[in-house]
């Protein structure tokens, strides 16, 4: 009788079991609107390259391979040591993996990558460019990156890559006159010999400078990721193929992507195929000890309105009457700038700690625990929520997060310095 | 014996059955409103909102429409649309001052950028230039209407995916 009573027990189980599975899985199946999120979010959707109306040379291959040159030339900076590569090494996804940049001193914030930055219409994490041109100009300006000035920059141009300047650019005034080091920048000398410069000289020397810009700018914009494993799961939920999306993901990457796209309200800024919105949000991530308070987006705006190289000034080949969008229908002012930053790509994101404008956060579990508690801002206001997340559902993001890795879209002979 | 066995198989199942049918009923208790998201879990937008491109504005002085000159209105890229204001009656308003504020409501912040109205085109149509959307959801887009003395606004919802 009570082998009878067992087997009662057992059936009765083994039934409410099967029908209990079976209607979760059919609940854990991804809604319409869920896998629309994850679509926009494949490398696929990534739409091919605009032009940058502000650069005419921004797609010509000559502007690129000087641009490469120049990339990697540590000539190019006051101790001869360093390049826009040592700070953006080709073999750390365009990165260096520090909290502070090193250049010839320390800066006060981290490197950006490049890689997929010429999609932004805003450049470093305050935004304070507006093209990857005028980028490029600030570090080898900057005395704690490059140290150097563009009437420098001009004089190695005339030196050593005159042939292929002229073939772009046209031809290269005479510069032999003009002093060795002369710029607008914060070394007292060359600012003296700056202002003691005719208006002439220092018009036709930014017009090089400007060029070393776009030069570098072509050859950046050929820097691009390259698809993940996330995106072949995302391809095969397109296409509804079950045996391969299980092969892509394991169980607790799918449910990570899921909470990515729902309760954890990621995508809220990570959206799209770059995984940012490229746009500035105030994320109450804490200031550094030591370094100067940075309020951000609210000292970009001010800069990127008064750089002689953005989208409206005259080093730029926008047609400025249906041009320059973004520049002209920027917020301006307010409180509501202050202390935002600009959201970053999270593809590859995994093998880019540290994380944050200041490098203030070692591992993901850092940044996921910081959204998940969303602490107060010392600076302006955190647009944060706290998410509620348990730890599994915090793991679950990070095992999730570590599928975006994926090789770059760059051809081999573009990863280093060319011959 | 083996009947003796079926017998039990037969009970079984027919208690399990009882079981589910019995928490089906048991989940009716707490109501539709615990249960739907329980099991749907999707955000889906209010049944009310009206995401129409024409509306009348809040106190019916004007109706307005507008194209989005990029269709479906992208994220995170900066476009145009095109606003058209006419009164109730149907005649173009060609002398109103617009100006143009918005945002995601259930996020409490405003659009990205500034956009303006830069040109009126005649017979009722106005440029509005600078629009941005860097989020999926619903946004709201209100103009501010101003001809003739008399004001009025009209609020445009979106749902973007």
């Amino acid at each position: 009788m009570k082998a009878n009573r067992v087997l009662f027990a057992l059936v009765t189980l083994i039934i409410i079991g099967i029908v209990v599975c079976n209607l979760r899985t059919r609940m854990s199946r991804l809604t319409t609107s869920e896998i629309i999120a994850i679509g926009a979010l494949w490398i696929g959707s990534l739409p091919p390259l605009s032009p940058d109306p502000s650069n005419q040379y921004a797609d010509d291959p000559r502007a690129a391979t000087l641009g490469q040159k120049l990339f990697f030339d540590v000539r190019f900076s006051a101790n001869g040591k360093v390049a826009c590569a040592t700070c953006h090494v080709p073999e750390l996804n365009f990165q260096d993996g520090l909290p502070l940049a090193r250049g010839i001193g320390t800066t006060t914030r981290r490197t950006m990558t490049v890689v997929g930055a010429a999609y932004s219409p805003w450049l470093f994490w305050d935004g304070r460019k507006d093209s990857l041109w005028a980028q490029a100009l600030g570090p080898l300006e900057n005395q704690e990156e490059h140290g150097g000035n563009r009437t420098y920059h001009a004089h190695l141009i005339d030196e050593y890559y005159r042939a292929e300047y002229e073939a772009i650019f046209g031809s290269m005034p005479d510069l032999r006159r003009l002093p060795r080091s002369a710029g607008p920048g914060a070394n007292f000398e060359a600012k003296s010999a700056w202002e003691a410069m005719a208006a002439d000289d220092r018009e036709a020397v930014t017009r090089i400078y400007a060029n070393v810009g776009k030069a570098i700018a072509a050859y950046e914009r050929l820097i691009r990721p390259g698809p993940s494993r996330f995106d072949a799961y995302a391809l095969a939920l397109m296409d509804g193929d079950a045996a391969a999306m299980q092969a892509a993901f394991s169980p607790d990457e799918a449910a990570g992507l899921r909470l990515f796209i729902g309760k954890a309200q990621c995508v809220r800024c990570h959206n799209g195929p770059l995984f940012t919105n490229n746009d500035f949000h105030n994320t109450g991530v804490p200031t550094v000890a030591g370094l100067p308070i940075d309020t951000g987006r609210a000292q970009g705006v001010p800069q990127v309105l008064a750089d002689e190289f953005n989208c409206l000034g005259s080093y730029s080949d926008a047609d400025k009457n249906h041009e320059c969008a973004e520049l002209k229908f920027m917020i301006g002012e307010g409180q509501e700038l202050i202390g935002k930053f600009k959201t970053p790509s999270l593809r590859n994101v995994a093998e880019r700690s540290p994380y944050m404008h200041a490098g203030q956060f070692t591992t993901l579990e850092d940044v996921v625990a910081h959204y998940n508690v969303a602490p107060i801002a010392t600076i302006g206001d955190s647009e944060l929520e706290p998410l509620h997340l348990s730890e599994s559902e915090i793991q679950k993001i990070i095992a999730f997060l570590k599928t975006l890795n994926g090789r770059n879209d760059v051809g081999p002979r573009f990863v280093r310095p060319p011959k | 014996m083996r009947k003796h066995i079926r017998a039990i198989v037969l009970t079984a199942g027919v208690v399990a059955v009882a079981i589910l049918i019995a928490v089906v009923l048991a989940m009716l208790v707490p109501g539709p409103r615990v249960i739907v998201p329980m099991v749907t879990r999707n955000v889906s937008p209010p049944a009310e909102l009206d995401t129409s491109a024409t509306r009348m504005s809040s106190s019916g002085l004007y109706r307005v429409s507008f194209t989005s000159v990029i269709e479906p209105i992208p994220i995170n890229q900066i476009h145009n649309w095109t606003l058209h204001v006419e009164t109730t009656d149907g005649h173009p308003v060609n002398d109103a001052k617009i100006g143009v504020t918005g945002g995601m409501p259930q996020h409490g912040h405003g659009l990205p950028t500034r956009p303006r109205v830069t040109q009126h085109l005649g017979n009722g149509y106005y440029v509005v230039e600078g629009l941005k959307f860097h989020m999926t959801g619903r946004w709201e887009v209100r103009f501010d209407i101003s001809s003739s003395a008399r004001s009025d606004g009209v609020i445009f919802s979106l749902l973007l995916q």
